[in-house]
C-alpha cells in the first residue's frame, strides 16, 4: 500500500509541478522537506529518553501492568493476539492513556515502543500484523478528550470561550475511534489484506 | 477563558505528577530510580534515529505533493462529495490535507479563525475537526519505521476511514450544538 501511495505522491507532483509552472517549488520542496524531516526525528530524541526513562521506573515498579490488568477486558477484546502480560500490551495502554491526556509528547515514545514489542511477537516479520494495525487504527483516529492544540489556537484567536469544542470533539473523536475499530475488524478479514498473500503480491 | 485555564492546569497537573509520581512510587517499591531511568531512556536515541529514514520518505513526498498544488487539486475533486455530506465549504481544505501533515492543517485552522473570526461557526467546525482527527500519515510511517514494517496491510484504509467519519461527526455535531442552541 505505502509504495503504491508513495510512488503516485512523487510522480503525481512533478507531472503536475511541471504542468503547473510550478517547477521550482517543488525542487525547493524536496531538499526542504528532508532536512524537516531529520529535524522532527532529532527533536524527538530528549522527549523519547525521558519518557522511555520514566516508563522504564513504571514497569519496575509494576505500575504499568498494574494498569494493563485493570483494562484488560478492552485490551484483551481489541488484541486477542498479545498476551496481557506481554511489554507489548503495558506500552500500548501507556500510549492510550497518554493520547487520551493529551500528553502527545509522552504518547509517541510509549506508542514507538508498543510497536517494537509487537514486532517481537508478529508471525510474519516485515508484514504488520493484526495488532498493530488495530493499534494503529485507534491512533490514528485520534482518542484525546481535552483537544488542547485546537483550544489554544481558538483561545489565541480571542474566542469568548475557546473550551466549547471539548465537547463536540469528544463526540467526534469516539465516532472516529468506533469508526476505526469497525474498519479494522472488518478489513483484517478481507482476504485481499491477507498476509501470506500480500507477502507474495507486493513488490517490496 | 475559564475552562480553557482550568483544561490548562489540570493537564500541567497530569504532566507533573507523572514526571514525578512514577519515581515516587517506585522508590517506595525499592527500585534504583535514577539507574532505571538511564537504562530506559537509553533507548530515545536508538529509537528516534531509527525512524529518520522513513520520515524523511514520508515528508518529502508529501512536501513534494503539496508544493506542486496536489492538495488544492484533490480538494476540488472531493468537494462535491464532502459537499454532499454536509461540510461546509471554507473546512474543505482542512479535512483533506488533515491525514497528511500536522503543520499545514494547523495553519489552514489558524487562517479559519482569523478570516471567520474565533466565535463562528467554521472556527468550530475547524478546531473540533482538529481535535478528533489525526495526521494519519505521519502517524503510521513512525509507528511502523519502530517496528521495520514495509507491508502495512489494512492500516492506512482503516485510519482514512477514522478520518473521514472523523470529519463527517464534526460538522454534524457541530451544527447539532452550535447551529440549534
Amino acid at each position: 500500500m505505502l509504495n503504491y501511495i508513495w510512488l503516485g505522491l512523487m510522480v503525481c507532483s512533478v507531472i503536475l509541478g511541471v504542468a503547473d509552472g510550478r517547477t521550482a517549488q517543488v525542487v525547493a520542496a524536496v531538499t526542504d522537506s528532508a532536512k524537516l524531516a531529520v529535524t522532527i526525528a532529532i527533536g524527538l530524541v530528549g522527549i523519547m529518553a525521558l519518557w522511555l526513562g520514566l516508563m522504564k521506573i513504571a514497569e519496575e515498579a509494576g505500575l504499568v501492568q498494574l494498569f494493563a490488568k485493570a483494562i484488560s477486558p478492552i485490551m484483551r477484546r481489541l488484541f486477542p493476539d498479545v498476551p496481557i502480560e506481554h511489554p507489548a500490551m503495558g506500552s500500548m495502554v501507556l500510549n492510550m492513556a497518554a493520547n487520551m491526556l493529551g500528553l502527545n509528547n509522552a504518547a509517541t515514545p510509549f506508542g514507538l515502543r508498543a510497536m517494537e514489542e509487537l514486532e517481537k511477537i508478529n508471525k510474519t516479520p516485515g508484514t504488520a500484523s493484526n495488532a498493530m494495525c488495530t493499534f494503529l487504527a485507534i491512533n490514528t483516529s485520534s482518542v484525546q478528550l481535552i483537544p488542547a492544540t485546537a483550544i489554544a489556537f481558538l483561545a489565541a484567536g480571542g474566542a469568548d470561550n475557546p473550551a466549547v469544542i471539548v465537547g463536540t470533539s469528544i463526540i467526534a473523536t469516539t465516532c472516529s475511534t468506533v469508526a476505526a475499530v469497525v474498519a479494522v475488524k472488518f478489513f483484517e478479514k478481507l482476504p485481499m489484506f491477507n498476509r501470506r498473500k500480500e507477502v507474495v503480491n507486493e513488490y517490496s | 477563558m475559564s475552562i480553557a485555564s482550568v483544561s490548562t492546569v489540570i493537564s500541567n497537573g497530569l504532566f507533573l505528577s507523572f514526571v514525578a509520581g512514577i519515581p515516587l512510587y517506585a522508590a517506595c517499591k525499592k527500585v534504583p530510580v535514577y539507574e532505571t531511568f538511564v537504562d530506559g531512556a537509553k533507548d530515545g536515541f536508538t529509537l528516534a534515529v531509527k525512524i529518520i529514514p522513513y520520515l524523511v520518505g514520508m515528508v518529502v513526498a508529501i512536501g513534494m505533493f503539496r508544493a506542486a498544488g496536489g492538495f488544492t487539486l484533490l480538494a476540488h475533486w472531493f468537494a462535491p462529495l464532502l459537499r454532499l455530506l454536509g461540510v461546509p465549504e471554507p473546512v474543505l481544505p482542512l479535512a483533506l490535507i488533515r491525514p497528511f501533515s500536522g503543520s499545514a492543517s494547523n495553519s489552514l485552522l489558524v487562517g479559519l479563525i482569523h478570516q471567520y473570526g474565533p466565535n463562528s461557526f467554521i472556527a468550530h467546525v475547524g478546531a473540533t475537526m482538529m481535535g478528533s482527527t489525526e495526521t494519519t500519515f505521519y502517524v503510521v510511517a513512525i509507528y511502523f519505521a519502530a517496528a521495520n514494517i514495509r507491508r502495512t496491510r489494512h492500516a492506512i484504509p482503516a485510519g482514512l476511514i477514522a478520518d473521514f467519519v472523523g470529519v463527517v461527526a464534526s460538522v454534524w455535531i457541530c451544527r447539532l450544538v452550535f447551529l440549534h442552541s
